[in-house]
């Protein structure tokens, strides 16, 4: 790697929080980004020469602040406006000597989080939420979370934009918060680094491979988290479900870009370091005894990829850990998932069962009637099948969803000589 | 003589290099291991995984024994943090799960107090070919 890649690897990493400490000096999303992009300036021409400082997010925090007060002052001037450091709020006076001490992660820990809660603030709709947190917080450029949303760069500019007025005024608190605080903000980003996570998985059709950046992003921020919240078990099993799925990946699509389901998938291209490490992540979380969705969903994940061959399988088990995720965060979606597993344990009936309540509440929702057409194949029940399917074609996102859907309505038609299985 | 050699750099940065960047250096590395290996001079060699899998377990007592008056040890999650003291050694466990590594480590810390164990997953692990002499001897 030589030195400019270098320096790029560090100030991404040093990004999230410089950020956050800008931001907490300058209370202004906009100034704490200017201030961040004159510390990298600074960067790039202080580093090759003098090497890289011990501390780069401290570094780049006191660069960064004082390039952007004298901007600010020179901005006074210009405007002829009595001397007056009001405009500037927050802890400014901090010395050098006090960033030395940020050198530990839990002084950075409250700032990290704060910038990350601005991101997904209640106001803002979830796709905001994301492009805003891709944007700032990863530092991905409009452009790239542009193509990641397939939209246009001037719609995805558009959309930061309005996200950013929308946070700028709103009240976004800057006191220390308090254990309680830091548990519902914790919470609230978590929820944000899922969906950022969700928006590159559940791209199945032929445009995943832009999307899969967004899935490292998660990745990267659920690492962040846990490095800053070290002791908390649902930040270990956010970390570990997303290393569990991404793990699977490269064997959810075929050559052609079709859906590969998961008891058909190659499991020995599965990625074996990002399964060993959310294993790991997931046997600490287990030891607080304390479970949470993300724990729960993450075990669920590592049943599926400790199975040696599909039929290996703990379905049961899987049964079960959807039974207590239902309790815990009652929810459609939940209960379907849930009825694949039971369709393995007790069969496709019960499954029918455990799912048709469901239909009011997921009438526009693909894979209810994905999973419904499949287990009405599975009964024989070729007409009932045929409209579920039908359905489900319908509302397909994808070209590969709708492919997927075609595949078993084709076999359907194939099938309709031969007796129904049993 | 045997040489302990330890690896130190920035997870967060070697965490950010791409799959295919971390491969092609693992490759780079693997032609040195398999000369060093041939030579029968590498011993087992370990690639951790990050900090944020490890718990450390703080041993009871501060004396060559434990004294009843000691706080018992505790685990706490995260990486072992302080810098007054030392890296003095290292065990290669094959553990079912963390609670059976930490249960040895508890073993351990009862006949040799103080400090503590930072029990950290391994990524990648080869046993190597060195044979330094009879098993407990350091050649000279």
């Amino acid at each position: 790697m030589n030195e400019l890649a270098w320096i790029d690897v560090a100030l991404r990493a040093a990004r999230p929080r410089a950020i956050g400490a800008l931001l907490r000096y300058f209370r202004d999303l906009d100034l704490a980004e200017e201030a961040f992009q004159e510390a990298c300036l600074g960067a790039l021409k202080n580093w090759p020469q003098n090497g890289p400082p011990r501390d780069p997010a401290g570094w780049l925090i006191f660069v960064g602040r004082n390039a952007a007060l004298d901007d600010v002052r020179r901005r006074k001037k210009e405007q002829a406006l009595p001397p007056d450091d009001e405009a500037v709020r927050g802890d400014a006076e901090d010395t050098e000597a006090e960033l030395a001490e940020r050198l530990d992660d839990g002084h950075y820990r409250d700032d990290v989080l704060r910038l990350l809660f601005v991101c997904c603030h209640p106001e803002l709709p979830s796709t905001q939420q994301i492009a805003l947190a891709l944007r700032i917080v990863c530092g991905m450029t409009v452009k790239e979370v542009a193509r990641a949303f397939l939209v246009s760069e001037a719609a995805m500019e558009q959309r930061i934009t309005r996200a950013k007025g929308r946070v700028a005024s709103a009240d976004v608190p800057f006191q220390t918060p308090d254990a309680a605080e830091r548990g519902a903000r914790l919470r609230a980003v978590a929820a944000m680094v899922y969906l950022v996570f969700n928006e590159g998985y559940s791209a199945t059709g032929g445009d995943a491979p832009v999307r899969a950046p967004l899935c490292e992003e998660a990745i990267r921020l659920a690492r962040l988290l846990l490095r800053l919240f070290s002791d908390e078990p649902e930040v270990m099993g956010l970390c570990a479900l997303l290393l569990l799925q991404h793990a699977r990946t490269a064997a959810r699509l075929d050559a052609d870009g079709a859906i590969v389901l998961l008891e058909d998938q190659d499991r020995a291209s599965w990625r074996r370091d990002l399964i060993a490490e959310g294993l790991a992540l997931l046997d600490k979380a287990l030891r607080h005894r304390r479970p949470g969705p993300y724990q729960i969903q993450a075990a669920i994940a590592a049943l599926h990829v400790r199975a040696a061959r599909a039929e290996d399988t703990d379905w049961a088990e899987i049964d079960l850990l959807y039974a207590t995720l239902e309790q815990l965060q009652p929810s459609p979606v939940v209960t379907l998932n849930r009825a694949v597993a039971v369709a393995k344990v007790r069969g496709a009936s019960a499954a029918l069962e455990l799912i048709e309540p469901l239909a009011p509440r997921l009438a526009g929702y693909f894979h209810f009637f994905g999973v419904k057409g499949a287990l009405l194949l599975q009964l024989g029940r070729a007409d009932e099948a045929r409209a579920a399917l039908g359905q489900a074609m319908a509302l397909a996102r994808t070209a590969a969803e709708a492919a997927h859907i075609r595949s078993q309505l084709d076999r359907l038609v194939g099938d309709s000589q031969a007796p129904p299985s049993p | 003589m045997l040489y302990a050699m330890l690896c130190y750099n920035s997870e967060e940065i070697v965490g950010s290099w791409s799959k295919a960047e971390d491969d092609a250096m693992m490759e780079r590395l693997d032609v040195i291991r398999q000369r060093l290996t041939r030579e029968g001079k590498l011993g087992p060699v370990a690639r951790l995984m990050d900090t944020t899998a490890a718990v450390t377990l703080r041993k009871a007592g501060r004396g060559r024994r434990l004294e009843p008056s000691d706080e018992p040890a505790i685990v706490t999650d995260g990486p072992f943090a302080e810098t007054k003291e030392q890296l003095l050694g290292f065990y290669v466990l094959d553990c079912a799960n963390l609670d059976e590594a930490l249960a040895i480590a508890r073993e351990l810390g009862q006949e040799n107090p103080g400090g503590a164990y930072e029990i950290r997953p391994v990524r990648l692990f080869f046993p190597g070919a060195a044979q330094p002499g009879a098993p407990g001897r350091i050649d000279r």
